[in-house]
């Protein structure tokens, strides 16, 4: 016998003791870890994310800030909240993404005929995404502190900022999960996710008070949820926190994820 | 003690498509089992029926004593599955791939990393432990794929054609794997749609087609019945190829004509037949230009089991 086969045979005749699933907890961190190692693995995924919410805050901040706000240091102050928000749903776009791509590769079919929790596989990867989400944040908000963006709320006003965008892009998250077990290519799902979030981040206030908008649009930008979390977020990051804002800000991802967590966890369920 | 598989009636319909029309198997633990059938036969949908993936529309089906509706928890805590499309992640590496799965069956972290380093030199793709499966070649993804899911023993493991697509090379790897696999007691079902492979690997095989088994029994059963072998010829020209098939019908040969009108397939039961035919041939003016002997095509053996040759897709019934 060649030493490829003994060493075939013994690897093959071990026998390692497991333990008998289901473990929701620690299937949950598995998932998450791959997560962050596709994030590892796929940076420009990450850099892409970031690459569109910088670029536009330089080019407003610059060109239109002073006609804008006056200074163009006034302007980035009212600006960045805002691209933090658009920078968080833009990277959740990739959730939905990643998850399709799995389904579609047959990497879910062997997790599919595993004794784990079913959920464990999303729920995992949502945990993840607060990885993402966070360092995407924090990379858009470290070029907006070099450009000259204050603080003025402190550590702790940044924490609460941080937390709120996660809640925020997780709830959001939902709608691009249950799109991309509905549709049949991770393309379509990035296409029909951009087609969402073009008109829901420009018609909001993130980029100019609605106030010279027409009526119509302002009415849309009063109930844009978009325009909810950047109105928080504003108050929060310039030493000026709202409660109210902020409980405004939170009904959307609460009622989103009451809605698409259901349905997505079915279109999970069902055969493909 | 219970069998490996058992279904009975076993069916599944999509729309008017009956992937699989009454399947009734019996696999017996400790073997590996053949499911040899062309493209669109069911094979898939039979392994993930049985795997729990999808739910049966119609019969039974135990795997390992449980039954996969009412049980399926039991059941996927028994078994492995390979799929016909790869079931390992592009963006990782082999050893991460590994790592994950480990930690999802449970091994404490240092029994998982042991255990993975283990497979992957048992797989040899110590190598390429470290670079991201998207760059590995068909052959190693295949290994891994397999490594993926003996990281516990199951059971049970399922083969959804492990070779397809793969050059000789990287097949003969698979088959030296599978082989080790069944001297290590691991039950296999294994789908394939070349005759030779389920010939070399399985001890028992079962021939499926348009959702229905239409033989079944041990290798040599199933030879005796498709002939061990096949004859290929190739003849000057068309008029010749007539003239030999009517030489072979006198010697009691079969011979089939093929898309090319010059060539002929003539099942044999020996190579030992071969000879006389070709000593008639040459001895009447049909000398064939080329002939090889060979294991039959899966054509051949659907050829001598439904009398018509294998249809590459299942048409549903208008
Ligand atoms: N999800 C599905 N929806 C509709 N039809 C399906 C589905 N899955 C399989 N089928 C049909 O069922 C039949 C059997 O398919 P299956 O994939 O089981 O064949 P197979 O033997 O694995 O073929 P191959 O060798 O190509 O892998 C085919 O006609 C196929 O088109
Ligand atoms: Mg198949």
């Amino acid at each position: 016998m060649s030493p490829r086969e003994t060493r075939l045979d013994r690897a093959l005749g071990a026998a390692p003791t497991v333990t008998a699933g289901p473990r929701p907890l620690a299937e949950m961190l598995a998932f998450a870890w791959r997560a962050i190692l596709k994030i590892r693995h796929n940076p420009e995924h990450a850099v892409d994310v970031v690459v569109t919410p910088v670029m536009f805050t330089v080019i407003f901040t610059y060109l239109f800030g002073g006609a804008l706000a006056g200074s163009t240091d006034a302007y980035l102050d009212f600006l960045l909240p805002g691209i933090l928000v658009q920078t968080v749903m833009f990277t959740s776009i990739y959730t939905g993404f990643i998850l399709n791509q799995d389904i579609q590769r047959g990497v879910f079919d062997r997790f599919r005929a595993m004794p784990i929790w079913r959920p464990a596989p999303i729920a995992g990867a949502i945990l993840g995404d607060v990885v993402r989400y966070t360092v995407s944040a924090v990379l858009v908000l470290a070029v907006g502190l070099v450009m000259g963006f204050r603080i003025e709320g402190g550590a702790g006003a940044l924490l609460a900022a941080l937390v709120l965008l996660n809640v925020f892009a997780l709830g959001v998250g939902w709608i691009f999960t249950a799109l991309a077990l509905m549709v049949r290519t991770p393309g379509t799902v990035m296409t029909l996710s951009w087609l969402v979030l073009m008109p829901v981040t420009f018609g909001s206030n993130i980029y100019v008070a609605p106030e010279t908008m027409p009526g119509w649009l302002q009415a849309f930008v009063a109930v844009n949820p978009v325009s909810h979390i950047t109105t928080a977020l504003r108050g929060l990051l310039g030493g000026d926190p709202s409660l109210s804002a902020i409980a405004l800000a939170l009904v959307t991802p609460f009622a989103v994820t009451a809605v698409f967590a259901p349905i997505s966890m079915w279109l999970y369920g069902r055969e493909r | 003690m219970s069998q490996a598989i058992l279904t009975e009636d076993l069916s599944k319909s999509y729309g008017p498509t009956r992937a699989l029309d009454g399947v009734s198997l019996s696999v017996p633990r400790g073997q590996v089992f053949g499911l040899l059938g062309p493209n669109g036969a069911g094979k898939t949908t039979f392994v993930r029926v049985l795997s729990t993936l999808i739910r049966p529309t119609g019969g039974r089906a135990q795997v390992l004593g449980h039954d996969v509706a009412t049980d399926p928890g039991a059941v996927r805590a028994r078994i492995a599955l390979t799929g016909q499309f790869a079931s390992v992640d592009e963006d990782l590496t082999g050893r991460e791939n590994l790592m994950l799965l480990a930690r999802l069956i449970g091994l404490p972290g240092n029994a998982a990393r042991a255990r993975c380093a283990e497979l992957l030199a048992a797989f040899d793709l110590e190598g390429a432990a470290t670079r991201q499966v998207s760059g590995y070649s068909g052959g190693m993804r295949r290994r891994l794929d397999i490594a993926a899911s003996m990281i516990a023993r199951p059971e049970l493991l399922f083969l959804d054609e492990p070779t397809t697509g793969l050059d000789p090379r990287a097949r003969a790897d698979v088959w030296a794997i599978v082989r080790r696999l069944a001297r290590s007691g691991t039950t296999v079902l294994l789908t394939t749609q070349y005759l030779e492979e389920a010939d070399q690997l399985a001890e028992r095989i079962a021939v499926i087609d348009h959702g229905r088994v239409i033989a079944e029994g041990t290798a040599a059963e199933l030879k005796a019945r498709v002939g061990s072998g096949v004859l290929k010829l190739t003849l000057r020209d068309a008029p010749a190829a007539a003239e030999a098939a009517r030489i072979a019908d006198r010697l009691g040969l079969e011979a089939h004509a093929q898309d090319d009108p010059r060539l002929l397939e003539v099942p044999l039961t020996g190579a030992d037949e071969a000879l006389p035919l070709l000593s008639a041939l040459t001895a009447e003016g049909a000398a064939p230009v080329d002939f090889a002997y060979g294991q039959p095509s899966l054509d051949a053996v659907f050829f001598a089991l439904t009398g018509h040759g294998a249809e590459p897709e299942h048409e549903p019934a208008p």
